[in-house]
This record gives structure tokens, C-alpha cells and sequence, in this order.
């Protein structure tokens, strides 16, 4: 209230009076314009160190790479980068005529189409359990649950080689106890993927669960008791108070996750190299091959055709997920 | 609350059994729910369970079909080759060196653009931001390349300075800084400016000591990341005294010179130890710094 007639008074004050006001508003102004431009110079001082390796080492790649992807580049103009001869789209042809980078692209797409959403129902689930469901020995779970995220993927590599080992391996050996002869799950074309895709989910859920903890946390308690008066069963007040309201969280953690999953590479790297038969063999995977054989330009253009694929993704998350009006 | 508490009661409930159901789920919540999270707790951590029993198996039970869970004989001896065979000390210190480097500059150079882009008006200043999260979606395979190319010119793939200089500012962190500033009071600011307070010293003095949440989340999220990346070091390390520890381990893993299983385990689990710690002393940290930032 008391705000409200300061600013009625400061109007009519600059609207009606003459003579002192009006030389007094003069003054001011040049006084908030010097204080202006002495934010906005702290603001370009306090920015500066930031976009110096921005630009250094986000922006120029990125146009390098670009420029790359449109040329012959090869490893070995590794030191004279610019002398290359420019070729168009000659490196985006050749990749959609490459049958090994269709094949990359399809299981990208298998990936991403079964793992992103099992990582959100895994992680929300999760979640939901930890945060209404239990009340002892919460830190447990969160940790136990979150601790694959925080592990290294060399680790979890040798780790995972011992346990899906065919003869000596504990999965297989599990799978015996029930009669279960376990195939060789990294050196079968059929197993190969799935076993990246279960890896990814038991590497990434924990990511999801923090973060949707942290959405049913911001969740007042008073909503979902109110609605408990009203007469909603548990299942009702889930769907019709809480996941509304986790829809932020959920959008977040589907477009980083999604960023993520569609450039699939650690798991296929450390653990089958793409093999076998390029059946876990992901688009980047693709990428860091071909750099890997020195056609930087074709890695690059390969790289930029999975910054597209992202870009869909993204916007098309927004456009489902984003609240409706 | 309390009226809820009231309506509960006078609900005529005076059954025992019904008293004491409630008593149980005020405690533990619903008992049922611990069977089968207990059941995926120990899906979860089963790797990291036999990666530790590994760790201290002699040779003989890595190998043994079937296999077994607890060492017959527990034994240190893979610890101890990890450091007399692999020089994982130096590689040790070096992950520290780059990790911490990675976290410091990511603390302070996206804490000070977060900032600006929270509260201080500047030209600019949305299509900046714009920029800055759109590059969030750029694949780390895009710039790899290039940055190989730059960095290799510059003459740095043969000192830790080539591991780390391309990480010490990233756009997640920018954002995240960003949001949490966002959400401090616009009158603070006015107040120490009123006061005479410099532009760079309120960032420094009063803005700073109130992002803690969020520094502790961007902390962990960048430590967390820097000690776990292997691609780029495995690609720009050439000499062996700057091999990080993923680095030592991928490449002792990748059998190019045999080595045992016991050692790659004991390496992996020193590898997770310091994240492991980093981790359980600042998750509460962690979960509040999310709650605040990443949900707005």
C-alpha cells in the first residue's frame, strides 16, 4: 500500500510540476545513463574471461568444424588446417551413401527410442519411492541409486567385462542357477545393444531421480493433503497433483538426458569398440572412427548431422512437454 | 497441519490396530516398498560390490567358475602392483591437478557471467544467453575435432595445460549460476549500490557468499565430470607423466600390455574413491543447489 502512493506521488510530481522538477528530472537522467553504462561495463568485465575461452574453444570449433564438414580436410593438414580445397556437401553425400553410417544412425535411434524413456520411468519411479514412500534410510537409497552416475565409465567398464563374462561372469552364472544358459552377451549381435541400453539406464537413472527429487520436494505437502480431503485416492493425487506439477523436472531431465543419449558413445567405446558386426556401432562412434582413420572432414560433417538430430529433439521435447496454455 | 491433525482424530478412530498402522507409517512410511527397492538398491550396487571384492581376490578366484563373492584368501597385493607396476601416483596427482583446475574455473568464470546475465542490464545481454544454452546441445564429438587441431598447434598436448585450458568455462554452468542469481532479491543489489558498493565488489562480496548451493551443485557436477572425462585426455596425453587415471586404466584395460584383473579392479575402485567422498560430504549440498536451480 504505502509503495503504491510513493509511485502515484512521483507521477504526478513529474507530470504536473514545473520549474525545480522538471530541472531535477533533467539531472537525473544523465545520472542513471553514467550508471548504466557502469553496469554494463562491469557486466562486460565480469563476462569477459568466460567468453575469451568460449570463443576460444565452443565458438571457433564449432565454424571450424563446419568449414571441415564442407572440405577434404585430412589428418594430415593437421598443421596447415587452412590449405585444404573446399567440396560442398561431397562428405554429407557420402555419409548417407555409407551404408556402416545408416546402420550407426538406426541403432543411435534404437537407443535413444527405448532407453530415454525406460531412464525417466526408472528415475521417476525412483524417485516417487524415496520421496513419499520410504522414511528411513532415504540417504541409502539416493546414494546407492545415484552412485553409477558418479563412477568413472573406465571403471564401470571393467567391472561390467567381468560380470557379463560367459563362462566366469556372475550374470551367467546367476542366470544357471535357474537353468538359464546365458549367451555371450558382448560377442552376440542380438544382446549387444541391449546390454548397452540397460548399462546406460543403470548409468543415468540416478541423474533423472535427483532431479525429480528435488521437483516433488518443491512440492507443497498442502496440495496433495487438500486433495486427499477432496476425496482423491493415491493413485489419483499422483497423476492429477504431482506429475502436473513435476512437468518442469520432467522436461529438463528428458531434454539433457536426450542430449546425451543421441550422442550414445561411452558405452559402445569402452565395451565392444561397435563391434560386433557394428551392431552397437552409434553415430559418433561413427564420427570418432572416421577422425580416428584421419577424414576429419567426414567426422565432422558426421558430428554436425547428430547437432541436427539434437536440435529435433530438443525442440520437439519442448513442444510435447512444455505446459499447455 | 494442526487441522488436519484434527479432522484424523475425530474421525472416531479409536482402533488399536488402525493407531498403531499409522504410528508405523509415520515412521517408516509403507513398509511393503522396502522389499523390492531393497531388491533394486542391490541390483544397483552389485558391480560396485564385486568390483570391491575383486579387488582384494588373489588371482586364482578371479578365475573361478563358478565364481565367488568373498576372497578366499583376501589379499592387497593388487593394490600394492597398481602403484609399483602402473606409476599410478603420478597419474593420481595428475586427475587432482586437472579436476580441480576444471572446478575452479568453472566456479568462478560462470559464477561472474551468470551474474551479469541475472542483474545487470547490458546490450546484448539475451542474445548472449541465447547463444551460450544453444551451445548446450552441441555433441562434444563436434568440437573435438578442432579443438584437437587448435590445441595440438598451440603446442599443448604435451603438458596438463592441453587437458584442461578447453574445460575451465562451459555453458551448464552459465545457466545454472544464471538461475540461481535470478532468484536472489533485485534490492539487495540496489541497497549496496545506494551504499556506494563497486559493481564488481557487490559480485564479489555480497552475491558470492549467498550462490553457495549453487557453487556446491556446479562444484561437484564439474569435479565429477573433469575426474571422470577420458576421451579427450586418452586423445591428448602423449607422454605417460600426464596420463590421468581413466586414462592409465583404459589403456592398462586395453591389453596392449597384459595386465590382471585384480589390478584393474583395485584401480577402479581407487579411481571412484575421491568422487565417492566428494559426493557423500556435499549431497545435501547437491539435492538443494538442484531444487533451486534447475526447476525454474
Amino acid at each position: 500500500m504505502p509503495t503504491e502512493t510513493l509511485a502515484g506521488r512521483r507521477e504526478a510530481v513529474q507530470l504536473g510540476a514545473p520549474g525545480p522538477e522538471r530541472r531535477a528530472e533533467r539531472r537525473r537522467f544523465p545520472l542513471r545513463r553514467s550508471a548504466r553504462s557502469r553496469q554494463a561495463r562491469a557486466a562486460w568485465v565480469l563476462a569477459a574471461p568466460f567468453l575469451a575461452l568460449f570463443a576460444a574453444f565452443m565458438l571457433l570449433p564449432l565454424a571450424w568444424s563446419l568449414f571441415m564438414g564442407l572440405s577434404d580436410t585430412q589428418s594430415a593438414d593437421l598443421r596447415t588446417p587452412l590449405a585444404v580445397s573446399f567440396i560442398g556437401f561431397d562428405n554429407y553425400v557420402r555419409l548417407f551413401q555409407d551404408d556402416q553410417f545408416i546402420t550407426a544412425l538406426r541403432n543411435t535411434a534404437v537407443f535413444v527410442l527405448v532407453c530415454l524413456p525406460l531412464t525417466l520411468a526408472c528415475g521417476l519411479i525412483a524417485a516417487v519411492a524415496l520421496d513419499g514412500g520410504i522414511r528411513r534410510f532415504r540417504a541409502v537409497f539416493r546414494v546407492g541409486f545415484y552412485l553409477p552416475v558418479i563412477t568413472s565409465i573406465v571403471a564401470v567398464a571393467v567391472v561390467w567385462k567381468t560380470l557379463l563374462d560367459p563362462h566366469s561372469g556372475l550374470v551367467n552364472t546367476v542366470l544357471a542357477w535357474f537353468g538359464i544358459q546365458g549367451p555371450a552377451w558382448l560377442a552376440d549381435t542380438r544382446f549387444a545393444l541391449p546390454v548397452m541400453i540397460v548399462m546406460a539406464v543403470w548409468r543415468n537413472l540416478g541423474t533423472v531421480m535427483i532431479i525429480m527429487l528435488a521437483g516433488l520436494q518443491s512440492i507443497p505437502d498442502s496440495l496433495k493433503e487438500a486433495a486427499e480431503l477432496d476425496g482423491a485416492g493415491p493413485w489419483q493425487r499422483f497423476w492429477r497433483v504431482t506429475f502436473p506439477l513435476l512437468r518442469p523436472a520432467l522436461l529438463l531431465t528428458a531434454v539433457t538426458t536426450g542430449i546425451g543419449y543421441l550422442q550414445f558413445f561411452d558405452e559402445p567405446f569402452v565395451m565392444t569398440g561397435g563391434g560386433p558386426l557394428d551392431s552397437t556401432l552409434s553415430a559418433t562412434m561413427y564420427a570418432y572412427k572416421q577422425f580416428g582413420n584421419g577424414n576429419y572432414g567426414v567426422a565432422s560433417a558426421a558430428g554436425y548431422v547428430v547437432f541436427v538430430l539434437i536440435v529435433a529433439l530438443t525442440v520437439l521435447q519442448f513442444r510435447v512437454l512444455r505446459e499447455k496454455e | 497441519m494442526t487441522i488436519l491433525a484434527i479432522v484424523r482424530t475425530s474421525h472416531g478412530d479409536t482402533d488399536r490396530a488402525r493407531r498403531r498402522r499409522r504410528r508405523v507409517r509415520r515412521t517408516w512410511g509403507h513398509p511393503w516398498l522396502y522389499l523390492p527397492l531393497a531388491g533394486a538398491l542391490l541390483l544397483m550396487v552389485a558391480p560396485f560390490l564385486w568390483m570391491l571384492s575383486g579387488s582384494f581376490k588373489p588371482e586364482a578366484d578371479i578365475r573361478a567358475v563358478p565364481p565367488v563373492l568373498i576372497p578366499s584368501e583376501p589379499t592387497v597385493a593388487n593394490y600394492q602392483q597398481l602403484f609399483s607396476k602402473l606409476d599410478f601416483a603420478s597419474m593420481f596427482t595428475n586427475s587432482v591437478v586437472v579436476s580441480l583446475a576444471i572446478t575452479a574455473g568453472n566456479l568462478l568464470f560462470c559464477s561472474m557471467l551468470g551474474y551479469a546475465l541475472a542483474k545487470l542490464e547490458f546490450r546484448g545481454q539475451r542474445a548472449l544467453f541465447t547463444v551460450v544454452i544453444a551451445t548446450l546441445m552441441v555433441p562434444g564429438l563436434v568440437t573435438f575435432v578442432p579443438m584437437y587441431v587448435l590445441v595440438a598447434n598451440l603446442k599443448l598436448t604435451g603438458s596438463l595445460l592441453g587437458l584442461f585450458l578447453p574445460f575451465l568455462a562451459g555453458p551448464f554452468g552459465v545457466f545454472l549460476m544464471r538461475q540461481f542469481i535470478s532468484t536472489l532479491p533485485d534490492e539487495l543489489i540496489d541497497a549496496a549500490r545506494v551504499d556506494g558498493c563497486r559493481e564488481l565488489a557487490i559480485f564479489w562480496r555480497i552475491v558470492l557468499p549467498l550462490t553457495k548451493p549453487a557453487l556446491a551443485t556446479l562444484g561437484i557436477i564439474s569435479f565429477l565430470g573433469s575426474w571422470n572425462s577420458f576421451l579427450w585426455p586418452l586423445v591428448v596425453a602423449q607422454n605417460e607423466d600426464q596420463y590421468t587415471l581413466p586414462v592409465g586404466l583404459a589403456l592398462a584395460s586395453s591389453g596392449q600390455d597384459f595386465t590382471r584383473f585384480g589390478v584393474l579392479l583395485a584401480g577402479s575402485v581407487i579411481v571412484l574413491l575421491p568422487v565417492m567422498i566428494v559426493f557423500l560430504l556435499f549431497q545435501r549440498h547437491f539435492v538443494a543447489g538442484i531444487a533451486t536451480t534447475g526447476l525454474k
